[in-house]
Formats: structure tokens, sequence, C-alpha cells
């Protein structure tokens, strides 16, 4: 452990520490976010304190844990990560049992000043203790059939908690995360062709199991497979959302119908259209420039992150910062696909711009994570 | 720094190699995203573009405000009112049934009257408004429009109302306007979208119905913006549409008003035409009926009543009755042998009471005979024999060809329905008809207006007009179209021989202002006005001599309907003629009794404007009409001039 030692000795020290955080990533961050209040002030019409105000007064209070999370030495979250994978399988499980139900699913437990969503907090502790598993096991160890069962194990639990309740957005969200981590810790390819095909297999089997049995997912489930494949089966319907997302995409044009312009979704036409599909509000008022700038936005942030990885020569830190930037990615383009009929409606916010307050403390605390693997990464 | 370096570099390199991997795939699925952006946004923009405008926007019709139709003084005989009302959109609601009776406790509507509705919701399509109640009470409008969050689909809105103010004065000519039914969809043949708007109401007899075209206007439209559920959230643009054009009559209210009072409690019908113009001053027939009724549906008892009353209230006898007309045709006989030169003016001809042709024998009204009877005499008196002789030397095909002349066998060229052509019979017709040879003695009938001969009052009034102007006069009712007067020109003359023509208005004179004259006792006293006429008496077919020699000629013996129809023409004033009239009193005796006292009241009344004075009648009759003047009501509520002088 005399890494850590040597880490300890060169990280910067007190308030010092604030000139080591990677800046731009912050400021990337807040400009994404930024970009998100303007669109929630124009889905409520003019209104701030609909949904701008609240989002930026926890957008502030996220940023406060940031910090607070960049601050702490890395060596406290490596210490904390597999307590924090524990504490997300208790949440999992209470929520099973005691969690409040919304939109037709058992998600939330109610804190009282927030609703916690104990798969937000989960998707992070999984890449944490994936990472701490990777740092602690040999590198050369790492293809070795029972040293991959254990992490496979690690992201399947939470992952099947996630999907019964029923959640399959974040729960393909877990899975796809996890597999990034070990992908990062240098798992063989072979693992990633074999899990490829299992992955083809099932949607083979899924959709073989229809109408048998043994059906292997509910039937509002197929619906959605079935719209998301034709949307004009039910334009009314179940492909109501994909339809109307893509008209007012579409219609926003090259550079948008201007802001507070836009016509769907004030007009309610749009579903949802402060959560999952603020993205098409986005588009229609501003166009296809907007929505790449928005992109590129996601993207430097992408560069920023692995960049900083590849720079952190902390395996643990690497792994986080690789881990957490991947969820990152993941969440935006299944969304941005979502909206764009690219890929089925599953339920993924748009990350930093979507209203939603749990998602959006947990996302500024994993960002945190990332800052305070980069100011404690060793010199 | 106890572990081999190369290791650490070896694992450090192992995860920067993932790393870019890993950077490099999410490079390309980002990539992907742009690209579908691009493809979304850029390439099928105009696409997504017009959907999402037929997302949003809708247009609406807005009904066009009906035109209204005025008099000749710009009195108002069909106009607009407000009207409250309710229409429903069945998929707004979501148990329309239940939103029904939860109206009903705000509003009166019985439950077949709800079931009525929500059957005529289900046979349109969901988004068709439907009407639920109309010409609501303020009061119930206020109550439906502040419950209106709990009755989710109904809408209330205020509406025109179509309204006749005259009531009776004029159900016939104006006729009304009725909710548009499936038959009106097929009649036009190319429905105005604004007929689909529920509700909206189209001509269905009369003047409404004619001019439908000029009345309906043109339907505007208002571009909305609706929201997912169909709430309007606000309107883009409009276009007011155009309102129907405004139709102003010829006809003058106060006379007509005054005609249709004179002849209530018969089954009558007069015409006063202005004997130059051919403006139709009056077109009474009663009874008559209140077109208000039949706006919204009419109600079962009223109609039954209509139906089943055999003065037949709902014909307009003016125009679509058709009667024999007896001896008012006598001036076409004369003329038609005069123009020949088939009689002399000054020829006398020897009247016993009757000829015979062959084996039977053709009376005259008056069984003594009337002696020695030249032209002016014989219309004076009406003597039969003297037509009897005269039209056996003309025949019936110049007959006819006089009568056409005349007007008589064609329809009048008003903006009416069910106009009657009349009858004008010749050898061929009789032949085409009957497969018959032609027979003298249905000559000697068409001289004296009997047998097959048929002419409705407004043909009548037409011939007289000819009569007293020497020109082809064709009436009309549309004084001006929004405001723009009609043209009128100079008819074209009869090209009759003035001669002959002064002999007829001589004749005429002398019916009206000779004693023995069969209208003298309703002469006009007054010599500025006096008016010539002449009576007429129509046997109604099915009664036939025998019976009338049996006694039962007596009027107040016979059942009404076997009754003769009682007729008078003329035209005053006498000098200078203004106004011809015809009077068809239905099985109301004689001519010279029944039709020509209510000729020479509805004529002076035409010649004064007002009550004319006493002193235009004979002096003998002064109490009587004294006493009829006084009972007179005040004219039928005159609504104000709609704006102004202007129309007048």
């Amino acid at each position: 452990m005399s890494f850590m030692e040597q880490s300890r000795n060169q990280a910067p020290r007190g308030w010092r520490k604030i000139l080591y955080i990677n800046w731009p990533l912050v400021l990337l961050v807040i400009a994404v976010s930024s970009f998100g209040f303007l669109m929630l002030y124009s889905v409520a019409g003019g209104e701030l304190d609909r949904w701008a105000r609240p989002q930026m007064t926890r957008f502030a209070a996220g940023l406060v844990i940031m910090f607070v999370v960049a601050f702490i030495p890395l060596s406290f979250w490596r210490q904390v990560s597999p307590l924090a994978y524990v504490f997300g399988l208790v949440l999992l499980v209470v929520v099973m049992f005691f969690g409040s139900r919304g939109m037709g699913a058992q998600r939330w437990i109610d804190l009282g000043f927030i609703q916690l969503q104990p798969s937000e907090v989960m998707k992070i502790a999984l890449v944490m203790v994936l990472a701490l598993y990777y740092d602690w096991l040999e590198p050369k160890k790492v293809s070795r059939p029972l040293y991959v069962l254990l992490p496979l194990l690690m992201i399947a639990v939470p992952a099947m908690m996630v999907v019964v309740q029923p959640d399959l957005g974040t729960g393909i969200l877990l899975v796809l995360s996890g597999g990034v981590v070990m992908f990062l810790a240098g798992v063989s390819y072979w693992y990633f062709g074999a899990a490829l095909s299992l992955a083809i297999g099932a949607v083979v089997a899924v959709m073989l199991s229809r109408g048998t049995g043994w059906q292997l997912l509910n039937n509002y489930q197929y619906r959605r497979i079935d719209v998301f494949l034709d949307p004009s089966l039910d334009p009314l319907g179940a492909g109501y959302h994909i339809t109307q997302s893509k008209i007012a995409l579409g219609s926003g044009g090259l550079s948008g119908r201007g802001f507070m312009e836009g016509t769907q979704s004030r007009l309610n036409f749009l579903p949802e259209k402060q959560t999952d599909f603020i993205f098409t509000t986005m588009a229609e008022e501003f166009g296809y420039i907007g929505t790449t700038i928005l992109l590129i936005l996601y993207t430097l942030i992408m560069i920023f992150a692995i960049s900083a990885a590849l720079k952190n020569k902390n395996r643990f830190g690497a792994l986080l910062i690789g881990g957490i930037a991947a969820t990152f990615f993941f969440y935006f383009a299944l969304n941005m696909a979502m909206v764009m009929g690219l890929a089925p409606v599953v339920g993924v916010p748009l990350p930093l711009v979507s209203y939603g307050g749990s998602a959006m403390m947990v996302l500024l605390g994993a960002f945190g994570l990332i800052q305070s693997a980069h100011i404690h990464r060793p010199r | 720094m106890k572990k081999p370096i190369n290791t650490a570099h070896e694992k450090n390199r192992s995860l920067t190699r993932r790393a870019l991997v890993l950077g490099g795939m999410q490079a390309a699925v980002i990539g992907v995203l742009n690209w579908r952006m691009r493809d979304l946004q850029v390439t099928q923009s105009s696409e997504f573009r017009l959907l999402a405008e037929e997302n949003r926007i809708r247009d609406r019709l807005i009904e066009p405000e009906r035109g209204l139709i005025f008099d000749r003084n710009g009195i108002a005989l069909a106009q607009n009112n407000p009207n409250y009302r309710i229409v429903m959109i069945r998929e707004q609601a979501e148990n329309a049934p239940l939103v029904l009776a939860e109206l009903a406790r705000i509003i009166d509507l019985p439950p077949e009257k709800r079931e009525a509705i929500y059957n005529e919701m289900r046979k349109r399509a969901p988004f068709v408004p439907v009407a639920v109640a109309e010409q609501l009470s303020w009061e119930d409008f206020a109550r439906v429009s502040a419950n209106a969050p709990s009755l989710p689909g109904i809408i209330t809105e205020v509406g025109l109302n179509r309204f006749y103010p005259m009531k009776e004065d004029y159900s016939h000519i104006i006729g009304y306007v009725g909710p548009v039914s499936e038959y009106d969809l097929e009649r036009f043949k190319n429905p105005d979208p604004v007929l689909q708007i529920p509700g909206f109401q189209t001509g269905k007899t009369g003047v409404e119905r004619e001019l439908e075209d000029l009345l309906r206007g043109v339907a505007g439209s208002k571009r909305v913006e609706i929201n997912a559920v169909g709430r309007v959230m606000r309107e883009l643009g409009r276009n007011n549409g155009k309102k129907g054009a405004d139709i102003q009559l010829t006809l003058d209210h106060d006379l007509q008003n005054y005609a249709q009072y004179r002849m209530q409690g018969e089954s009558a019908a007069a015409v006063v035409m202005d004997v130059h113009s051919g403006d139709v001053r009056a077109l009474a027939s009663t009874p008559g009926f209140d077109p208000n009724q039949f706006i919204f549906g009419i109600e079962a008892d009223y109609w039954n009543g209509l139906i089943e009353d055999e003065y037949r209230p709902l014909a307009d006898k003016t125009i679509s009755g058709a009667y024999p007309p007896g001896s008012t045709v006598k001036m076409v006989t004369a003329l038609a042998a005069l123009e020949e030169g088939l009689v002399d003016p000054k020829e006398e001809i020897y009247c016993r009471g009757f000829i015979d042709l062959g084996n039977r024998r053709f009376h005259c009204w008056k069984r003594g005979g009337h002696g020695n009877m030249d032209l002016t005499n014989g219309l004076k008196q009406s003597c039969d024999v003297y037509y009897y002789e005269i039209s056996q030397r003309v025949g019936i095909e110049k007959m006819a060809l006089m009568a056409r002349r005349f007007g008589f066998g064609a329809k009048p060229p008003l903006p009416l329905p069910s106009l009657s052509s009349g009858l004008v019979p010749n050898m061929q017709w009789k032949f085409d008809r009957y497969n018959e040879r032609w027979q003298v003695g249905d000559t000697l009938n068409a001289a004296i207006g009997q047998g097959f001969v048929l002419a409705s009052p407004t043909q009548l009034a037409v011939m007289t007009a000819r009569l007293a102007s020497g020109r082809m006069v064709q009436p009309r009712i549309i004084q001006r179209i929004d405001g723009v007067a009609e043209p009128v020109e100079q008819a074209p003359s009869l090209q009759l021989k003035p001669e002959n023509l002064d002999l007829m208005r001589l004749g005429m004179f002398r019916v009206s202002n000779e004693t023995r004259g069969t209208a003298y006792s309703s002469r006009i006293d007054e010599p500025s006005m006096a008016m010539a006429g002449k009576t007429g008496t129509a046997q109604v077919k099915g009664i036939s001599l025998a019976e009338r020699e049996a006694g039962l000629a007596d009027k107040e013996d016979v059942p009404w309907r076997f009754r003769d129809h009682a007729l008078f023409v003329g035209f005053a004033p006498y000098d200078n003629p203004r106004y011809s009239i015809s009077v068809v009193i239905e099985h109301g005796g004689s001519g010279s009794k029944a039709a020509a006292p209510v000729a020479r009241d509805i004529m002076l009344r035409a010649l004064y404007g007002t009550t004319p004075p006493i002193e235009a009648y004979p002096r003998n009759l002064w109490s009587e009409i004294r006493e009829q003047q006084a009972q007179e009501p005040p004219p039928n509520p005159r609504a104000a001039p709609a704006d102004g002088s202007d129309r007048a």
C-alpha cells in the first residue's frame, strides 16, 4: 500500500485543493445544467417557480455536495465503497417492501425532504465497489473465470432487483456501467464477446417466449418493443410518445423556433416534457444547432473525464472516473436515442437537464468522486 | 514502490488501451446520435414541421350572419336574434350520458330528449359538436356556463337565430329556415361546409329557400391553436367571412298586413301589383301560420292543426293556387275577338238566358236573360251568352294565344317555390291529356273561365296589370339586394290595338261604376281613385247543373267546399292606373258579393297608403264602413327600420 502513502504525500492539502480541481469539468457541468434551467423555464411556459427554480436550488445543493465529496480524500471513498454497495442493496430491499409507487413502478423512498431513488445510489455504489475490486485484484487474474464470476454477481444482484421494480432502463444502465468497469480493468475480450452473444440470445429468447407460459417480460414491455419497432402501430397510444417526440424534434429544423417559441411541448403534445422528453423541447426551440451544442458539451465532459482517468495512475481512481463517466455517457446517449426513436422508451432522464432531484444530487456527488480522484491522484 | 515497475507500467498501458477503445466506441455512438439529429432536424425537417402544424392548428368555421329581409320601407320582416345555446362534443365527454344527466339537473332536459341527443351524437363523428339545447333563457345559460368545469364536452355559445317579427303575415312569401336535413345536403349540388355546423339553418320554403345562396353569405374561418386535448389555446388568425345579402322586398308591410287582416277567417288570396313596374305590393294568402314555430322543429300539435285545416294554411294560394278564373277572363276572350276583327264593339247580341248547342244548353248566369248586349255592356253585366257567341267566332286556339299573352299558362318569374303555371287549354292539349277531340262546348266554357281553364291569383293580377298598362308587365318581389336596386326595365308592349284596350278598360269601368254593373255596390266614390274591375264566380267541379237546378244553388245550404269561388280583378285609378288587384275567396260565393268589397278595401288601402277617408266609399255604406274601420286593430307591431332610412 505504499502508493497510497506516496499519493497522500503529494496530494494538495486543505483549501489548496481548490486549485487542483478539474475546473473545465465543473464549468461544463454548470453549462449543461444551465441549459437545463432554460428548458425547464420554457416548458413551464415562462414560469420560473414550476420547475426551473426548484431545479436550480437542488443544483446549488448538489454543487455543495460535489465540492464536499471532492475535498474528502479518495482513500476514504475507497474504504467506504463496500459499505456504499451494501447500503445500496439494503435500500433496494427497503424500496421493494416500503417504497412509494410512481408511474407504475416502485422506485422511491420518501425521506420527507427528498424522494430518494435507491437505484440512483446503486449506480454509483456499483462502480465504486467494482473499482475497488479490480484495484484489489492482481491484474493478471482479472480474466480467470472465478474472478469474473464475482463481479458479475455484484452487478447481477442489484440489476435484477431494479428490473423487478420494474425499471428496465436503470437495470440495463447498471449492467452497462458495471460492464464498462470490467472492460477497463482488462477482462478478456472473449468474455465480452460471450456476453454479447448471450445478450443476443436473451433477446431472441425474450421474443420467442412471448405469449407462452414462461413469458420473460411484462406485456407492457413487449408492447413498448413493438411500438418502438413501428410507432405507427399505435400513434395515439403507446406509440404516441415516440411519434410526438419525433415530430417535436424534427419540427425544430436547423435553427429551431426560438426560445419559448416551441409549440409541441407547451401544448402538451409531449409526455413527461420536463423529465425524460426535455430534449425534444430543446430540439424544437434551438434546432439542430442547439442539440449539437448540447451533444458537444456532453462530449467535452466525456473527453475531460477520460483524459482525467488516463492521467490517473491510481488504479482505483482511474477505474472510478472511467466507470462514472461511462454511466454518465449511457445516460445521455440512451435518453437521446430514445427520444429520437433509436431505442425503446425505457425511461432514462437526460443527465443534468431533466427535472428531478435525486438524480441530479447523485450525479453531482459522482462528479465529486471524479474530482476527488483527480485532486488526490498520485503525482 | 516495492512492486515491479514493469507490472505497474503494463497495467496502466492496458487501462489506457481499454479507455481509448471505450472512448472510440463512445465517439462512434455520439456520431450516430448526431447523424440522427441531422436526419430528423435537417433532412426531414419540413415534413415534421408540417406534422407539427397539423398537431396544433385547426381551422374552425365561423357561421356567417344570414341576410335580413325588409319590406319596401325598410321594415324588418326577417331578422336575427341572439340565441343562447348549448352544444356537446362527444369525445370530450368521457361518459356522454352521464354528462347529459348532470346537465339535466341544471336545465330542463327530459330523458327522452337526452336519449335523442345521445343517438344523434353517436351517429356523427366523435368530434362533431351536436346541439343539446337552443334558445335558453339567460339564467339557464349562465347557470350552465358557471358549471362548465363539471360538464366535460359541454360548450355554451351565443348564436344567431332567425326571427320573423310579422309572424303570419309573410308565412308564405318569406317562408322559414330550419336545421339542415339530410335531404337538404343532397339538394345542394355543392354543399357548403358551413352546413355541417350544428344547428346551422337553411331556408326551407319561400324566399328563404329560393334566395338561400344570397342570404346565407360566406362562412368565415378562424385558425386556432389547440392543445393535446383539443382545448383552444389562442386564436392565430381569423377571416370573418361575408354576411349574407340583405333582401328588400317590393312588398309594402302596411298593405300586406291589412290584406292578411281583411281576409282573415276566409281561405283566400289577394295580390296587389304596380301596373307599370310589376312590383308586387301585397301577396296575401289566408290563413297563414307562424313561421317562428318551424325554426327549431315544429311541435306535433301545431303541425297537425296546420295539415288538417281544410283552409290549407300551409299553401300559398297566391302563387300555387290554381282556380277556374270564371268571368274574370272575359276581357281576354273579348280581346281575342276584337283583335281578329270578328266582333264590332257596337254589335248587339241578344241574350235570352241560354244558348243551345246541339243537344246541350249553356246557361247565362242570369236565367231570365240580359236582352241586347254590346261589348262593354256584356262586360259590365257579365253576360255569358255574349261570350258564348263571340268565342264560337274566334275559336279556342286564338283565345289560348291571347290568354298566354296575358301571362296565363306560364309560371310567373318569382323567386318562390311551387309556382303554379295554371292551365290554358287548346285542342292539342286536350288530345294529349284525354285523347279526346276538342268540342265547341269546351270553347264556350273556356270563354267564361270555366271548364279546363285554371289561373293563380298572381296570374290574374298580372293579366289586369297588363290590361291597365298595355305592356307585358312581369311581377317581381325583389326590390334591392344588399342595397343595390334590382333594375326595372319598361316592359315591352302587348302589341294590341290601343282602342281595343281602351274598350276593355271602359267595360271594366262600367262594371264598377254604373248601376247594374256587377261590382257597382263595391265602387270607389272618389273620382280620382275610381276603380275598374271585373267580378268572377267560378263553379267548383263536382257540382252538376242538375244539382244546381234542384235547388242546391242557395249558398247557405251548400256545404262550404262545394260553394263557388268568388273572384275579383281590378285596377285603379281608372284615369291613371297605378295598381292592379286580384282577389280570390275560396268557396266565397259570388264575386260581386264576396270578393269585390275585399278588393275595394285593399285597393283603397294601397292608393291612400293608410286607412282611406270615408268619402272614398259610397254614402250608403258609410255607417257600415265606419264600424268596420273602428274594429280594425292597429297594425302589426312594427320593428324599427334596421339601419336608418337609406333602405326606404
